[in-house]
């Protein structure tokens, strides 16, 4: 059974003019990509690549100058296409004049869908319950980070786009929001998901696309991408004399009786557990390191 | 609904700003002191005072329609407002007429509330408001919506001080281009009265919404003059909103 496209993508173009000439820069060269219903879609790329310019496309607040974008089959400038989109800007910006129940509700107006009745039950899934009759002008930064994830929930989007979610958040609004993401994934919602944060999408998007200087430069399943294989293996060792180790890798750190040892070459590994209890020493952990998503993307940054 | 709902935001976003409450409070002075001005005048006090009161109201209106209009659009790309409000389903052109409306309500407002403050005050002092007052504060309203829209227009590509200026321009010249029309009656027919001409019917002359000299002097409105005065405030306007429109259906917002 062939996928549900929700996001199509195809050659999309996008330059700026500067200057007093007008000399044209080149955001976006040829994006193409396609997001399935039902998965999480990450778009990596470091400051600069073109990822908010692309979200930007996909909801008409730029124009490309050439290319395609299909939203649930229908053209993303469709009213029918924008209902059923979510939208969160990287730094989300409102009326500073509203409190946050009026800002929802001036927002639950333009859908068709009279949404009011679940104003209250988003304000308390973001945590703001308590501060809904509050002025905007006097919320942190967090606090309208949570704001504007409600507002991209408002119309129980089928279609949530996310330009740096994470960013500027400390680790309890990061945590609170991936939950989210999640639980959009098991309603069965799609996510598309900007950012430079690896770590974020390595732990909750199952397909990536590898934005460089406005161009996809890879993409795919997060497992066909990152190779199992393993680099080195970390290890912390106790009552080991220190010359001794290094018989069987590099020791990083020797801190009271303690060694941190990095081991190259995996049949090392049992030769060193096997020294190790003839020695009688003991094993504090021992981590192996495969390849991230973060190495795949330095050598591909690098590359270009 | 959707233009209701901008509209009924942007007039919450002018109600809550401070500079019109500044303005409110300059003009209630100035209608106050438009009495002071009558007992300083040897004549019909009671003209002067309507003349005044009745510039205050119209002075007063226009610079407030510029302030605020002028920030309309600016003001949501600045903050990035815009953002997450097009990206709703909302079009440019819902968005634009909800702005227009949300100022035009607000102004209408004010201007009510002027009027109530200036009538209060001439009828502490003499007794008589003709139909011909309501008429000629109808006539203010709409070099308002003529205003606004060119605030708006110009808000949609420039800062709000340029736009400012620019919109305080069109304001003095619409005022000012009757001298054309003056000056085309005593000019020799050519080349030179035709590009006056030209030049006349495309400058604004807003002229055509001063009705004080009728209502102070009790002087009678031709009908024809009255509905070419109404059916230009339309047109007009509705010809500055479509520019406003083009120059924003394609615009980047960076």
């Amino acid at each position: 059974m062939s996928k549900q496209k929700i996001l199509e993508i195809k050659d999309l173009y996008k330059s700026f003019s500067s200057g007093f000439l007008g000399k044209k820069t080149k955001i976006l060269k040829g994006i193409s990509l396609e997001v399935n219903k039902g998965e999480i879609f990450g778009y990596l790329g470091p400051n600069g690549a073109g990822k908010t310019s692309t979200l930007k496309c996909i909801l008409g607040l730029i124009f490309p100058d050439k290319g395609n974008i299909k939203v649930f089959g229908f053209d993303h400038l469709s009213i029918k296409a924008k209902q059923k989109i979510g939208f969160l800007p990287e730094n989300p910006y409102f009326y500073d004049y509203l409190t946050s129940s009026e800002f929802l509700h001036f927002y639950s107006q333009l859908f068709q869908k009279q949404k009011t009745a679940d104003i209250d039950a988003l304000l308390k899934l973001v945590g703001l319950e308590e501060n809904k009759d509050i002025q905007l002008r006097k919320f942190s930064k967090g606090m309208l980070q949570r704001l504007a994830l409600a507002q991209t929930l408002l119309n129980d989007p089928e279609l949530v786009l996310l330009d740096e979610p994470l960013g500027g958040l400390d680790p309890i609004g990061r945590k609170e929001i991936r939950d989210i993401i999640l639980k959009l994934k098991e309603e069965r919602k799609t996510v598309f998901l900007s950012s430079h944060i690896l770590q974020d999408i390595e732990m909750i998007c199952d397909r990536v696309a590898i934005l460089v200087n406005g161009e996809v430069i890879n993409q795919g399943r997060l497992e066909d991408l990152v190779s199992q294989e393993i680099l080195f293996t970390e290890m912390t060792v106790s009552q080991i004399n220190r010359k001794e180790l290094e018989n069987f890798g590099k020791t990083l750190t020797h801190y009271g009786n303690k060694s941190l040892i990095k081991i190259y070459d995996q049949n090392k590994v049992q030769e060193i557990l096997q020294f190790i209890n003839e020695k009688k020493g003991k094993v504090h952990s021992l981590v192996p390191r495969t390849q991230t998503l973060e190495d795949i993307f330095i050598g591909m940054v690098k590359q270009k | 609904m959707k233009i209701r709902a901008v509209a009924s935001n942007t007039f919450k976003e002018a109600i809550r700003d401070r500079v019109l409450y500044l303005l409110l409070f300059f003009a209630v002075i100035s209608l106050i002191s438009s009495r002071i001005l009558a007992l300083l005048t040897v004549g019909d006090k009671i003209k002067i005072i309507m003349d005044v009161g009745l510039a205050s109201i119209s002075l007063f209106g226009v610079l407030m329609a510029i302030l605020m209009g002028t920030g309309l659009v600016y003001k949501e790309i600045d903050k990035k407002t815009i953002y997450t409000l097009l990206s709703k389903p909302i079009n440019r052109l819902q968005f634009l007429l909800g702005k227009f409306f949300g100022l035009m309500a607000t102004l209408f407002i004010m201007l009510v509330f002027m009027s109530l403050i200036f009538i209060i005050i001439f009828l502490l002092y003499s007794g008589q408001i003709t139909w011909k007052f309501f008429v000629s504060l109808g006539f203010v309203f709409l070099e308002l919506c003529l205003i606004t829209s060119v605030a708006l227009l110009f808000s949609c590509f420039s800062t709000p001080i340029l736009s400012s200026i620019f919109s305080l321009s069109f304001y003095v010249i619409g005022h000012l281009s009757w001298g054309l029309e003056t000056l085309i009656k005593k000019m020799k027919p050519g080349i030179t009265k035709f590009l006056t001409q030209a030049v006349y019917a495309l400058l604004p002359d807003l002229e055509n919404f001063n009705f004080k000299s009728e209502v102070v002097h009790n002087l009678a409105i031709p009908p024809k003059i009255f509905l070419f005065s109404f059916l230009y405030g339309i047109i007009y306007t509705f010809f500055i909103l479509v520019l406003a429109m083009l120059v924003f259906r394609r615009r980047d917002f960076i």
